[in-house]
């Protein structure tokens, strides 16, 4: 009985290594640092790719295992990125002013400074004042702080406000993206202090940074690929032991947790932190490798479409998540990146950047009604685990309400 | 022998409708207290005002020697204060194994810190392995509770609710679908834990009560119409109208 | 020479006039010819004056030709005629006086009066006094607007004198309400004004403020020691105070030349590097200028050295300021006036914010009828039956495009409506039908998987919409007779569509309450969403009741589709814009009661209505407020406004 986390786990370690030999593989075929068969864009979308796997390993952690279908986790991760783009478009601006003052012949003072920077970043917007929120934006270490504090505080807010209130469910998730609309059209404002809808711009410039893109892009990809190593490590051991045990007990029967003397709600908001800063962090790495952030990036669809991913990965395991996120993500953009060919029907000719979305919608639907299990299904019957026989009964978070409701009449 | 819980003038509305009319009860420390009535009695409310999922509109409910008033409390305090429960149908954690199940009923902090960082000792699986012992699911620890069988799944809820170390059981209708052996099994359960705590049992089955031979309390409308040995409530003429008549 | 004397005569002529009575407006016209044929803006004011003046009743027909560049002036004698165009480039002039034909004439020897458009407002203003008492009633309105345009003193008398003979009540009335107007703009008599504006307060028209608002308009300005005397003072200002800031005052002093301009600091900077000599400013090097305190002091001393101009001190400021007097005052001089138009003004401003409540609880209410509109199909599948479909809003669409494309066929827009509601109805009834059918019926007991797969048929819709119909908004063009607005005052209004769109709001709540309260499928609606068991063992096919009750639920969004593209774009996005609202409005309402839905509807709406109004500039910090005020209500009332309790809300 007494085995150590890992071992009680291979599938850890397999998933460790596969990735690995991914990032060992990209990194000898990359432009930057190989032979140059994968072309630098390409690393950006690989490294882009990992960071939504990671967000997708959040979303597992809080939708697939602890049963609380957040519909907004597309919040913090846009926030991380705007944190992380906060400090390097700050940077970079001041480097370049500085060295526009500098050609002068009197020295500039910290103020001219300022208001030069001022100037660029919120030319667009028709301002030129730095809003509060900007107060830590010339430090590094701050912004990376906030990166997590932000998020992670609005979070702790929001979850503490929904989950005290005891809403849950469909109603919950109706509410997680009520917030991420609010956030949404919070930052469109061009007075929220964030470039309203121009969002933040040239954040694939590392200030300071004289390497290629090539090289800069490996960088990301490493840095992501670790991150995704890191939050699955994380994430796997928060499930395994007795406080996993507990959290799918919420997803299965919330009143039985809390009969048992466990504070359902203490349990809900850690998990809902928790994936909030696993979501921020991915954000952060993700968004330098897109290069600019926009409020539209919040939109309550992208959330949808992260719980779209998990699904068909295949929720309450984190490799399905990792899976599906990778997939979806990457022939989503294979289709709308107009690389899929085309089908001619005659009189009609299906371009694929039309119709990927209503393929991905249909196909959503059929997953969900023929495959609950998702991808991570297909694992199960390669390696004969079976779920209990319930006969008949169904597993889910609801499923297990009713019978609880069913227990009391 | 002290008074562990006590309810007094507990009443309770839903839509209008009476559900518990100014109920008192009280139960000391390890005594077997059954619960009976018919359909619609307020015996399930009752345990959800104790345990505090439904909060009454009026009345105390008293808990232990500090006198502690459980209506301020949330379910999850309550539990750790020393009030188990079991539910009529079983809920275990079916996607769970048994002996998971049975380590997170186990007494131990259940502030999230301690959980995450929790290390099962060995004095803890010594005590998960003879609570798996005691109802009699020793080979069945690494299988999956869902897995199990009705009266298997009914005697782990009693072994999740044996290992929270309650001063105060609540059972309701433990019998329920269970066969001859399974129930004398789950009437020796229950007998064993009264000795160290109080333990009520709502049931419908005369039988099974009369077996628990302990003290019965009739309800009947939100309220107590009886209380006693079953030989004294069973000759009680509101009972036989009420209830037994029929 | 013998234009001159013709000049002369005239002059004498119209010398004459005065006391015996002239017939003739020739001599008018040539007394004042050559400003007339100078035809400038800034001169011609007394000759059009004295035509006007001149009591003869051809005085409104040569304005008249004048205006319509149909005056021309006989180049041989000056004299000035109305002339038609005719043939072989010759003009055919008739006289004035006598409306005869004088002959026609070559063009050549005649000049035209184009007078530019300066002048033809002018003459126009002038027309005024004889349209006012035109016998064509549509003049004397015509004129009426003209003068509201174009309020002049000069117009207060002919307005007064067309009173008497004014025969329309209504024209009456408007010539009257004018008349107080102009009084209190333009009349000489003080106490008139002041009665003008007693008279008149507490009017809601837009008129009434525009005449009193340049009335209490106040221009700020500066004076030395003391405020000059015969100036009408609304209020003295000392700067720092009352959003006046210092730094305003004293930009004003430094305009009027009363101070010398402050130095600012990138004016300090420019200074330095003109004077830059051998790495150095005035002493100073130029590494430790990057601080505004040694830039300062190095400017001081290159405006010693009368390199640049002297530095204005903080303190040289105080004291320019305190030597000055701050003030606001009108450019009414009467001060009697003003006080009486401030009050006033003070009385409409109370009136117009009542009236303005009154015109925010009717915006709201048709903001929540939209609302409740886009709900009640949600209330019906998500209410009462508990599916969650994030669809819903793609039913809304539907609906929308089901009524742009009846539109295309039949042109007729009042049939088309007629049309597009049934069919709408039954295209969506059908998509509801089959989707019931095909998935949903699946799922129950699996809200949230619900959710996921009819969001999936969502975008699947969505993308739909956008390949068929292309990302452009169609329009939906509603009915002639839905067009306009109920004009209450000026202040409140109401558009026909709006209350079109409310009033099916109200006859969808009855159909609702009659369905599912009167009639068979309410019944064993209710009874399959209560208890399937039950209902299935007392014959009734819950398949079947789940089928219609979606399909109706479904209908409705699509009739609801119809009514919101009467009123906003159609779209592919038209249904995910108000999905979200309308589970709000659900879940704020409290789940399964109709009443719930409309109070949460009306609720909603009026919150976005009077959030927009504390920030009107930014609807979408209202839409954000909203939604957090929301998250915060439903912590204090989870299960919404109307919430069942007991064990039938089954936790």
């Amino acid at each position: 009985m007494q085995r150590s986390f890992i071992a009680k786990n291979p599938s850890i370690l397999i998933f460790l290594a596969l990735l690995a030999l991914f990032t060992l593989g990209v990194t000898v075929l990359s432009e930057g640092f190989g032979i140059g068969v994968i072309s630098t864009s390409f690393v950006k979308t690989l490294g882009k790719t990992l960071c939504l796997c990671l967000i997708a390993v959040a979303m597992d952690l809080i939708w697939g295992f602890t049963g609380i279908l957040s519909l907004g986790h597309f919040a913090f991760f846009g926030l991380g990125g705007y944190m992380i783009g906060m400090w390097l478009m700050y940077e970079r601006t001041r480097m370049i002013v500085v060295d526009s003052l500098s050609q002068s012949e009197i020295p500039a003072t910290q103020s001219e400074i300022v208001d030069a920077i001022g100037n660029q970043i919120f030319g667009v917007v028709g301002s030129s004042e730095f809003p509060l929120i900007w107060i830590f934006a010339d430090s590094l270490f701050l912004q990376l702080l906030m990166v997590v504090l932000v998020p992670g505080l609005l979070a702790l807010v929001f979850g503490w406000l929904a989950f005290r209130s005891r809403v849950t469910g469909v109603y919950l998730s109706i509410l997680t993206q009520a917030m991420t609309l609010a956030l949404a059209l919070y930052l469109f404002q061009n007075d929220s202090g964030l470039r309203g809808n121009n969002g933040l711009s040239g954040l694939q410039n590392l200030p300071g940074v004289t390497a290629s893109q090539d090289a800069v892009s490996m960088w990301f990809l490493w840095a992501s690929a670790f991150a995704l190593g890191a939050g699955y490590l994380l994430a796997a051991w928060v499930v395994s032991g007795k406080f996993g045990s507990v959290i799918k007990g919420i997803r299965d029967n919330e009143a039985r947790v809390r009969f048992l003397g466990y504070s359902v709600e203490a349990y809900k908001l850690t998990v809902f932190t928790l994936t909030a800063c696993i979501a921020a962090i991915a954000g952060a790495l993700y968004y330098p490798q897109a290069g600019i952030i926009n409020p539209a990036e919040i939109a309550p669809i992208a959330s949808i479409y992260l719980a779209v991913w998990v699904a068909i990965g295949g929720r309450g395991r984190l490799y399905g998540a990792v899976i599906g996120a990778a997939l979806v993500s990457l022939l989503s953009s294979w289709f709308t990146g107009g690389q899929a060919p085309d089908i001619p029907l005659g009189v009609y000719t299906i371009k694929w950047v039309d119709w990927w979305l209503v393929l991905l919608g249909l196909s959503f639907v059929l997953v969900t009604l023929f495959a609950p299990k998702g991808m991570g299904g297909l694992i199960d019957l390669w390696t004969d685990r079976r779920s209990p026989d319930r006969h008949g009964a169904d597993l889910g978070p609801d499923a297990g309400a009713l019978r609880e409701q069913e227990a009391e009449q | 022998m002290s008074t562990l819980l006590e309810v007094s003038g507990v009443s309770v509305t839903f839509d209008g409708f009476r559900a518990i009319n100014n109920l008192s009860f009280s139960i000391g420390d390890a005594e077997l207290r059954a619960v009976i009535g018919p359909n619609g009695a307020g015996k399930t409310t009752f345990m959800d005002i104790v345990t505090g999922k439904t909060k009454p509109d009026e009345g105390r409910v008293i808990w232990g020697e500090k006198s502690i008033s459980l209506l301020k409390l949330s379910e999850a305090k309550i539990a750790q204060a020393g009030v188990g429960r079991k539910f009529q149908k079983p809920t275990v954690f079916e996607d769970q194994t048994v002996e998971e199940n049975l380590t997170m009923a186990l007494k131990k902090p259940r502030g999230w810190m301690a959980v995450l960082t929790y290390k099962p000792t060995a004095s803890d699986r010594a005590k998960v392995v003879d609570l798996a012992k005691q109802i009699g699911l020793t080979d069945a620890l690494e299988r999956k509770s869902g897995e199990l069988s009705h009266g298997q799944k009914q005697w782990l809820e009693i072994g999740m609710l044996l290992a929270q170390e309650p001063r105060l059981l609540l059972v309701d209708e433990p019998a329920a679908g269970m066969t001859p052996e399974e129930r004398e099994h789950t009437t020796d359960i229950l007998l064993e834990a009264a000795k160290t705590r109080a333990v009520v049992v709502v049931e419908h089955d005369m039988e099974f009560v009369r077996r628990l031979n302990c003290r019965v309390t009739v309800l009947h409308e939100g309220a107590v119409l009886a209380e006693g040995s079953l030989d004294h409530v069973t000759s009680n003429q509101d009972v036989i109208d009420v209830y037994l008549g029929r | 020479m013998k234009q001159l004397l013709l000049a002369a005569l005239a002059v004498l002529l119209v010398c004459f006039s005065a006391t015996a009575q002239e017939t003739s407006i020739q001599p008018v016209l040539q007394e004042h010819q050559e400003t007339i044929l100078k035809s400038s803006r800034k001169t011609i004011g007394p000759a059009i004056d004295a035509i006007a003046a001149s009591g003869l009743p051809q005085a409104q027909a040569v304005l008249e030709a004048w205006a319509n560049k149909e005056m021309w002036s006989r180049e041989s004698d000056g004299q000035f005629f109305k002339g038609e165009e005719a043939e072989d480039k010759q003009v055919r002039l008739i006289d004035f006086d006598t409306g005869d034909v004088v002959g026609a004439i070559a063009k050549s020897d005649l000049k035209q009066l184009k007078p530019n458009s300066g002048i033809r407002a002018m003459i126009s203003t002038a027309l005024v006094r004889f349209q006012l008492m035109d016998p064509d009633p549509a003049k004397r309105q015509d004129a009426l607007t003209s003068i509201q345009r174009d309020p002049e003193a000069s117009l207060l008398e002919p307005l007064r004198a067309s009173f008497e003979s004014e025969t329309d009540p209504v024209l009456l009335a408007q010539k009257q309400r004018l008349e107080r107007l102009l009084t209190i703009g333009y009349d000489t008599d003080t106490s008139a004004r002041i009665t003008a504006i007693d008279d008149m307060s507490g009017d809601l028209g837009v008129d009434l403020r525009a005449t009193l608002n340049p009335l209490v308009a106040t221009t700020r300005a500066v004076a030395p020691e003391a405020v000059p005397e015969g100036i009408n003072v609304a209020k003295i200002l000392s700067p720092g105070e009352d959003d006046f800031t210092e730094a305003q005052a004293y930009d004003m002093l430094v305009a009027k030349g009363l101070a010398p301009p402050r130095i600012p600091d990138d004016a300090i900077r420019n200074a330095l590097a003109d004077n830059i000599s051998g790495g150095r400013v005035a002493g100073f090097p130029l590494a430790i200028l990057d601080n505004d305190e040694n830039r300062r002091a190095a400017y001081i001393r290159l405006a010693e050295e009368g390199l640049a101009p002297p530095f204005v001190t903080e303190e040289q400021i105080q004291a320019s300021l305190g030597q000055h007097v701050f003030f606001d005052s009108y450019a009414d001089r009467s001060p009697e006036v003003t006080e009486a138009a401030v009050a006033a003004l003070r009385k409409i401003d109370t009136k117009v914010g009542l009236n303005q409540s009154l015109d925010l609880v009717l915006d709201a209410l048709s903001l929540a009828s939209i609302y409740f509109l886009a709900a009640i199909g949600l209330a019906i599948t998500f209410g009462v039956m508990g599916v969650i479909n994030m669809a819903h809003g793609e039913f809304i669409m539907m609906g929308a495009y089901t009524g742009y494309v009846v539109q295309q066929i039949i042109p007729d827009h009042t049939i088309s409506i007629i049309v597009a509601i049934p069919l709408a109805f039954a295209v969506t009834f059908a998509a509801g039908v089959a989707m019931e059918r095909l998935v949903i019926r699946w799922l129950y007991s699996r809200p949230l998987e619900t959710l996921l797969a009819t969001f999936g048929i969502s975008i699947a819709l969505q993308q739909l919409a956008k390949n068929i119909f292309g990302t452009q908004a169609r329009p939906l063009t509603s009915p002639g007779w839905l067009d306009g607005a109920l004009v209450m005052n000026d202040v409140v209004s109401i558009s026909y569509i709006r209350i079109a769109i409310f009033v099916l709001a109200l006859i969808f709540l009855g159909v609702f309450l009659f369905i599912m309260k009167r009639t068979r499928l309410g019944l064993e609606t209710r009874a399959v969403t209560q208890n399937p068991r039950m209902a299935a063992s007392m014959g009734i096919n819950p398949g079947r009741v789940n089928m219609l009750t979606f399909g109706l639920g479904s209908g409705i969004a699509g009739v609801a589709g119809v009514a919101i593209g009467l009123y906003a774009k159609v779209t592919s996005e038209l249904g995910s814009d108000y999905i979200v609202q309308s589970f709000m409005t659900v879940v704020v309402g409290g789940v399964g009661n109709i009443w719930g839905t409309l109070l949460g509807a009306t609720m909603i709406g009026f919150l976005q209505k009077g959030i927009e109004w504390l920030n009107p500039s930014n609807t979408l910090a209202a839409q954000t407020y909203m939604i957090v005020f929301i998250i915060i209500f439903i912590q204090f009332r989870p299960r919404g406004i109307i919430a069942l309790k007991g064990r039938a809300a089954g936790d």
